[in-house]
C-alpha cells in the first residue's frame, strides 16, 4: 500500500518545527507530524490521512531521553517504547510505566513507537493513556505562544483527540515518583500482539498493613481513559485481603461507557474491568497467584 | 508537488546515495532499488513481521518506515547476515534444526531473533517466543523456530551434521498457557 504524495521535513529545532507548522497553517496546507511512525504510517498506507507536509520531529535531538528532577521525571515525547519498558530511572520510580510499555504491540513496534506519540494517539484502546492518568502526568506542550503544561485530567478529551492543538507539539510528560507504592498494568487480550480489550493500571500505597490509597487507569473503557474512582475510594482504608479487595474491585465498571466490538460487547467489558482490576490490585499489593 | 529528496544510506555494509520520493517506504527501498528482495512484504500493515530488518543494530518493521527516515543510518537486512560466505549461527540453526517449511517468515525471524539475543543474550523459551510476538509463521508452530533460537543462546556449535535440539524444549510456556487458559476460562468468559 502507497501512501499519497507528500512534502518532506526533518527539522533539527523544536522552533524550527514551530515555524513549518505556522508556515502550513498559514498556507492551508495539511501537515502532520512523525514520531515513531507506527500509527501515523500505517493510516497513510491505508490512506485515511493524506497530509501535503509529513515534519519529523526524528531528528531533533533532545525530545527523547529521561530526566531526574528529584520528585519527579520528566520524559522525552520522542522516547521509544523500549526505552520506557527498560530504563532503569522509570523502573525503579515510575515502574508502572515500564509495566505498560512492555505490553504495547511487540519488540520492533517498541524500537519505533514513542511515549509522546502514543499520548497524542490517544487510542481508546492504547496501552499508555490509563497509566499516565492514573500518576497525575503534567503533559509539557510548545507552541506558537510558547510552552504551556497540562494535567492529565484535561489531556485526554474524547476518541483520539487530546488537548495538543494544531500547531503545537508535546515535547515532554512529567510524572511524580511513585517510590514506595505497589503497581501493576495489568491488560487482557486474547492473542499475541493485541490491543487491550480491557486493560487497568493500578498504583497502590499499603501503611501499616492496610491500603492508605490506591489510584486505577482503565484502558479501554470509555472514548478516553479513566479514572475508577468508586473503587479508588472503595479500596482506601480496605486490608491487604484478596476478598476485601474483590469488594472494592466490583465496582470498577461504574461511570464507565466502553464500546462494543468483536472483541467483545459493552457488558463483557464491564464485567472484565471488575476482573482485571481486580488482578491488577492483587498484583500490585503482592498476592499475585490469588486469582480465582 | 511533492519533491523527491537525497538519502544516504548504509545497507549491509554498502554505502548508497539515491533520490527517493518521501512516501517511498523503507521495504520498498530495499527491493525494488537495491534488488534486496531477500527482506520479504508478508502483510503490509505493521503485524507480521516478514520485513525486520536492523536499523543501527535495532529491529524495526521495514514496511512501517519511510526510507527518508533511514537518511544517514545503517541498515542490516538478512542478506547482510552471512559473513565471508559463512551463514550466522542463527541462519546456520534455523537450518539444521528445520526451523522454516516455506520460508516466507524465515528472514524476518531471523532478523527479530538478532535483536532479542543482542538485548537478552540467554533467553528463556517464553522470552523467546514473546521476542517473536511480531513474527507470524504459518507453517511450523513455531517449536522449531524457538528450538533454533535456543539452541544459538545455549552455544550450540552445528558441525556439517548438526542435530537438531528441538526435543530439549521443556514446553515451560505450553503449560502456563494452559494454566491461564483454565483460569481466563472461569471468569473472563463471554456473559451476554
Ligand atoms: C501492529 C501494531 C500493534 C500495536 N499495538 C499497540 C498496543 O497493543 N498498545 C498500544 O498502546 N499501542 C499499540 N500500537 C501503537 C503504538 O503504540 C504507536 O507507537 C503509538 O500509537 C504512536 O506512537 P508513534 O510514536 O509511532 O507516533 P506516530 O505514529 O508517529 O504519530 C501518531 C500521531 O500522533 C501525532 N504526534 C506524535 N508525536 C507527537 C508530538 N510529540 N507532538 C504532537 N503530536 C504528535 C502524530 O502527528 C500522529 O497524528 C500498535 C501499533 C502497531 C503498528
Ligand atoms: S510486511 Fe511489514 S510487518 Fe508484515
Ligand atoms: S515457514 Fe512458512 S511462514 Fe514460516
Amino acid at each position: 500500500m502507497i501512501p499519497s504524495a507528500f512534502d518532506y521535513a526533518a527539522p533539527t529545532t523544536v522552533e524550527e518545527a514551530l515555524a513549518l507548522l505556522a508556515g502550513a497553517d498559514a498556507s492551508g496546507d495539511d501537515v502532520k507530524l512523525l514520531a515513531g511512525g507506527q500509527s501515523l504510517i500505517p493510516v497513510m498506507k491505508l490512506r485515511l490521512a493524506d497530509p501535503s507536509l509529513v515534519v519529523d520531529l526524528g531528528r531533533i535531538p533532545g525530545l527523547s531521553g529521561i530526566t531526574d528532577n528529584g520528585s519527579s521525571l520528566t520524559i522525552g515525547a520522542m522516547t521509544p517504547h523500549h526505552v520506557m519498558a527498560t530504563d532503569p530511572l522509570i523502573a525503579a520510580h515510575v515502574p508502572l510505566l515500564s509495566q505498560a510499555a512492555a505490553t504495547v504491540a511487540d519488540p520492533q513496534v517498541r524500537h519505533r513507537g514513542t511515549f509522546g506519540g502514543a499520548l497524542v494517539h490517544a487510542d481508546p484502546a492504547g496501552d499508555m493513556p490509563a497509566p499516565a492518568l492514573a500518576m497525575d502526568a503534567v503533559f509539557n506542550i510548545t507552541g506558537p505562544a510558547g510552552p504551556r503544561s497540562v494535567e492529565a485530567a484535561g489531556f485526554f478529551q474524547g476518541y483520539f483527540t487530546t488537548a495538543v492543538e494544531e500547531g503545537e507539539i508535546l515535547t515532554s510528560i512529567t510524572v511524580p515518583k511513585f517510590d514506595g507504592w505497589g503497581s501493576h498494568y495489568e491488560k487482557f487480550t486474547r492473542v499475541a500482539q493485541q490491543w487491550s480489550i480491557v486493560a487497568v493500571a493500578a498504583l497502590v500505597r499499603v501503611e501499616g498493613g492496610v491500603i492508605a490509597e490506591a489510584r486505577l487507569g482503565l484502558t479501554n473503557m470509555a472514548s478516553t481513559p479513566l479514572r475508577a474512582s468508586a473503587t479508588e475510594a472503595a479500596l482506601a482504608g480496605c486490608a491487604v485481603d484478596a476478598e476485601a479487595i474483590a469488594a472494592a474491585c466490583a465496582h470498577a465498571a461504574e461511570g464507565t461507557d466502553p464500546a462494543s466490538d468483536l472483541n467483545g460487547d459493552a457488558a463483557y467489558r464491564r464485567h472484565l474491568a471488575t476482573v482485571v482490576a481486580r488482578r491488577a490490585v492483587l498484583a500490585a499489593v503482592g498476592l499475585q497467584g490469588t486469582r480465582g | 508537488m511533492a519533491s523527491s529528496t537525497s538519502i544516504s544510506v548504509e545497507v549491509d555494509g554498502v554505502s548508497y546515495t539515491d533520490n527517493v520520493e518521501p512516501r517511498l517506504l523503507l521495504v520498498q527501498y530495499l527491493r525494488e532499488r537495491l534488488g534486496k528482495t531477500g527482506t520479504l512484504i508478508g502483510c503490509d500493515t505493521t503485524n507480521c513481521g516478514a520485513c525486520t530488518v536492523h536499523l543501527d543494530g535495532v529491529s524495526v518493521k521495514s514496511c512501517t518506515m519511510f526510507a527518508v527516515q533511514a537518511d544517514g543510518h545503517k541498515v542490516t537486512t538478512i542478506e547482510g547476515m552471512a559473513q565471508n560466505g559463512k551463514l550466522a549461527p542463527l541462519q546456520e540453526a534455523f537450518h539444521q534444526c528445520h526451523a522454516l517449511q516455506c520460508g516466507f517468515c524465515t528472514p524476518g525471524m531471523i532478523m527479530q531473533s538478532a535483536s532479542l539475543l543482542k538485548e537478552n543474550p540467554h533467553p528463556t523459551e517464553t522470552e523467546i517466543r514473546e521476542g517473536l510476538e511480531g513474527n507470524l509463521c504459518r507453517c511450523t508452530g513455531y517449536q522449531n523456530i524457538v528450538a533454533a533460537v535456543k539452541s544459538v543462546a545455549d552455544g550450540v556449535e552445528y558441525g556439517d551434521s548438526g542435530v537438531c535440539v528441538s526435543e530439549s524444549l521443556t514446553h515451560e510456556v505450553a503449560k502456563e498457557l494452559t494454566d491461564e487458559l483454565t483460569d481466563d476460562d472461569s471468569e473472563t468468559a463471554g456473559v451476554s
